[in-house]
C-alpha cells in the first residue's frame, strides 16, 4: 500500500511539474509572436511540435514507470543448482530495485533465501544465506543502504512448491524480496 | 538381501487424537538373509479385560526390526507355553528354533501394577538362560517389553541393545504458505510419540545432551534461525544465541560442557563452541565460504565439520584450539553431515559421488583403511543419526514425495521404515542411553 501511494504522489507530482513548463513556454510564445503575423503558422506547428514531444516524452516515463513497476513488482530471482550468484538476466529488475530503495530511505525490505531439497539441511541453509547476501551486495553497490536491507536464510524448509521434479527444485531455489516487518 | 513382505504392527493404543495423528508405524523393508530364528510366545494374562500391549509382540518387532532375528509366528507355534513347566524342547526344536521367550502377567493384589514374569531358553542346549521378575503400571508395559528386548538382544549377541532408547524428529503439515511445524519425541520405533514443540515456523537440528535430560534445537519462531535448549523434564527453555545472520546446528560434547554450533555473524557460516559454564563463545573455523553441520569426536576435543572451501562440500577436522583443520574426504562431489559412530573409528555421512549421478545417500567412511561403505540407495537421503549402541543409523529419506524416516543396520543388510500417516517427516535425532 505504501510503495502503491507512493509511486501514485510521483506521478501527479511530475504532472504537475509538466503543466508548469509547458505554462512558461506559451507565455515566452506569446511574448514573441506580436510583430510578424504570418509567423502564426509556423508558431502553431513549432506548438503542435513541441506538445507531440512532449506527449513522447509523457508516454516514454509511463512507459519507464511501467518497466520500473514490472520490475518492482518482480520480488522472486531464481538460482541455478548449487550456485549461489543470481541470474545475470536479472541485473535490471534489481537495478531498479536498487534505486528505489535509494530513493525511498524509510524502506527496509528482507531478503528471504531458499535452497531446493537436495543435499544436507544445514549445508543448504548456509546456502539459502549466500543467495540472499548476493542479492543484498548487489542492491547496496547500486544504490541501496546496508540499514535498508535484512537477511535469512530459510535452506530447504520452506519450498515455493513440493515435489522432487527439476521444475520444483528450480522454483524453490530462490531469493524473495519482502517488505520487512 | 531379498526384499521382505512388509510388516505393519496394527496394535491399537487408547492414544489423544493428537497423539495418534503424530504416530508412527513400523515396516520392515528390507531384512538379514540368515536371521536367528527366535520365537517370542504371546503372554498369558491373568487379568480378565485384555491389555493395551501385547508385551510378545513388541519383543518380537523389536527383534525383527534389528534384522538380526526373525520371529516365529503365532500360528506356527505348536504349544503356548507362559513358564517353564510348559516348554517342551521338541516343539521349537521340529520348527528350528534357537530361543524361546515365555511370559505371564498378572496384577499385582490389591492395586494397580502388573507383575510380568519372564523366562528365556536356549533350544539347542535344552536349557533357561534366565527368567526375571518385572512390576509396573499397565502404561508402563511397552518400557517393560523394551527392557525384555534388550536382555534378550545381550544375551543372544552380547551387545547391549537400544529398544528402550528414544528419537526426536521434525514433520511439516499443512500447504505451502500455511505449514505446521512440530518436534517430536517418541520412541525409538516412532511409538508413543509426543509433541515438545509446534510452530507455524520452521525447527530445525534437534539434538540431545550426552545425559538425555536436555534438548537443543533451532527454530524459526521468532522469524530467525536461532538456538534454544529445553528441558525435557520441566519444558523450561531459553535462547542460547541470538546473533545476527545464521544462529544454527546445536551439538553437545560428549562430555556435556560445551556446544558447537554455526553462527554467520561475521559474514558467513562458521563453526562455534560455547563453554556452557562459562558461556565463552570459541571460534573454530574462520573462511569465507560455508562452515558447518559440526560433529564431535568421542573424545571432546575435535568437530568435524563440512567446508565448501574448495568448491563442494566436503569433511573437515579441527581441533578447538584452532589449528588448520584437516580434510578428511576427498572421493566424493559431495560429502557432509559427517558423524562418527561409537566405535570413534567409522564416520556416518551424507555422500554424492559425482555429479552426475544425483543421489544422496548414507555412507560410512572406516577412518583406518579408507574404505566406503554406501547403506542406502534411495535418492534423498540425509540427517543421518546414530543409536547409541552403534548398530542401526536412522536417516530422513523421500517416498512417493513424502519425506519419511528410515533406519538401516550398520552393515547395510537390515533396513526398516517409520512412515507417518500425514505430512512429511525429517531430521530424526536418536537419543543417547537413557537408562
Amino acid at each position: 500500500m505504501g510503495m502503491q501511494f507512493n509511486s501514485m504522489f510521483k506521478t501527479a507530482a511530475l504532472a504537475l511539474t509538466i503543466a508548469g513548463l509547458a505554462a512558461c513556454s506559451s507565455t515566452s510564445d506569446t511574448e514573441e509572436m506580436p510583430m510578424e503575423t504570418n509567423d502564426t503558422a509556423a508558431a502553431d506547428a513549432a506548438a503542435a511540435a513541441a506538445r507531440a514531444e512532449q506527449q513522447r516524452l509523457e508516454r516514454e516515463r509511463m512507459e519507464r514507470e511501467r518497466q520500473d513497476q514490472a520490475a518492482l513488482n518482480t520480488t522472486v530471482f531464481y538460482f541455478d543448482f548449487d550456485v549461489a550468484e543470481f541470474q545475470p538476466s536479472d541485473r535490471e529488475t534489481l537495478i531498479v530495485h536498487a534505486r528505489n530503495l535509494a530513493s525511498n530511505p524509510n524502506r527496509r525490505v528482507r531478503l528471504e533465501g531458499h535452497a531446493d531439497e537436495r543435499g544436507t539441511r544445514e549445508y543448504n541453509l548456509a546456502l539459502g544465506e549466500r543467495r540472499a547476501n548476493s542479492i543484498r551486495d548487489f542492491l547496496i553497490v547500486n544504490g541501496a543502504s546496508r540499514s535498508q536491507l535484512e537477511t535469512v536464510s530459510y535452506g530447504e524448509e520452506q519450498p515455493a512448491v513440493r515435489g522432487q521434479t527439476d521444475s520444483a527444485y528450480q522454483q524453490n531455489r530462490r531469493v524473495e524480496i519482502r517488505p520487512a516487518g | 538381501m531379498k526384499l521382505r513382505s512388509l510388516l505393519v504392527l496394527v496394535l491399537v493404543f487408547a492414544f489423544s487424537a493428537s497423539i495418534r495423528a503424530a504416530e508412527l508405524n513400523i515396516e520392515i523393508t528390507r531384512g538379514v538373509d540368515n536371521p536367528i530364528p527366535v520365537a517370542i510366545v504371546p503372554f498369558a494374562w491373568e487379568g480378565g479385560v485384555a491389555l493395551e500391549e501385547d508385551v510378545a509382540q513388541i519383543i518380537a518387532s523389536n527383534l525383527e526390526q534389528v534384522g538380526e532375528f526373525r520371529a516365529l509366528s503365532r500360528a506356527n507355534m505348536l504349544s503356548m507355553p507362559s513358564e517353564e513347566r510348559e516348554v517342551h524342547y521338541r516343539d521349537w526344536r521340529i520348527l528350528a528354533q534357537q530361543y524361546l521367550v515365555v511370559g505371564k502377567i498378572s496384577r499385582v493384589p490389591g492395586g494397580q501394577m502388573v507383575q510380568v514374569q519372564w523366562e528365556f531358553f536356549d533350544i539347542n542346549r535344552e536349557r533357561k538362560v534366565l527368567g526375571e521378575v518385572l512390576t509396573g503400571s499397565v502404561s508402563q508395559l511397552r518400557d517393560i517389553a523394551h527392557e525384555i528386548s534388550d536382555v534378550v538382544y545381550r544375551e543372544i549377541t552380547g551387545r547391549r541393545g537400544a529398544f528402550a532408547t528414544k528419537i526426536m524428529y521434525v514433520s511439516a503439515e499443512g500447504n505451502i504458505g500455511d505449514m505446521t511445524y512440530r518436534l517430536h519425541y517418541a520412541d525409538y520405533d516412532g511409538r508413543r510419540a509426543q509433541i515438545l514443540l509446534e510452530s507455524s515456523e520452521p525447527i530445525m537440528s534437534p539434538a540431545w545432551s550426552p545425559d538425555g535430560s536436555q534438548i537443543a534445537y533451532v527454530s524459526f519462531e521468532t522469524d530467525l534461525p536461532r538456538i534454544y535448549i529445553q528441558d525435557l523434564a520441566t519444558g523450561q527453555r531459553r535462547q542460547v544465541s541470538n546473533f545476527s545472520g545464521i544462529n544454527s546446528s546445536p551439538v553437545w560434547s560428549p562430555d556435556g560442557r560445551k556446544l558447537a554450533m554455526v553462527l554467520s555473524k561475521d559474514g558467513s557460516p562458521d563453526v562455534y563452541v560455547l563453554d556452557l559454564a562459562t558461556d565463552q563463545l570459541t571460534q573454530i573455523t574462520d573462511h569465507p565460504r560455508a562452515e558447518t553441520e559440526p560433529a564431535w569426536t568421542l573424545d571432546s576435543q575435535y568437530v568435524l565439520f563440512t567446508s565448501d572451501r574448495t568448491g563442494q562440500p566436503q569433511i573437515y577436522q579441527a581441533d578447538l584450539s584452532g589449528g588448520f583443520p584437516e580434510r578428511l574426504t576427498f572421493d566424493c562431489f559431495y560429502c557432509a553431515k559427517a558423524q562418527f559412530m561409537p566405535d570413534g573409528v567409522n564416520m556416518v555421512h551424507v555422500r554424492r559421488e559425482t555429479r552426475q549421478d544425483n543421489t544422496y545417500s548414507i555412507a560410512v567412511l572406516n577412518m583406518e583403511t579408507g574404505r566406503v561403505i554406501t547403506l542406502t540407495d534411495t535418492a534423498l537421503d540425509e540427517s543421518p543419526s546414530v543409536a547409541p549402541n552403534g548398530r542401526m543409523i536412522m536417516y530422513g529419506t523421500t517416498y512417493n514425495g513424502r519425506g519419511v524416516l528410515d533406519a538401516v543396520s550398520v552393515d547395510g543388510r537390515a533396513k526398516f521404515r517409520l512412515p507417518s500417516p500425514q505430512g512429511d517427516v525429517w531430521e530424526p535425532s536418536w537419543s543417547p542411553y537413557l537408562n
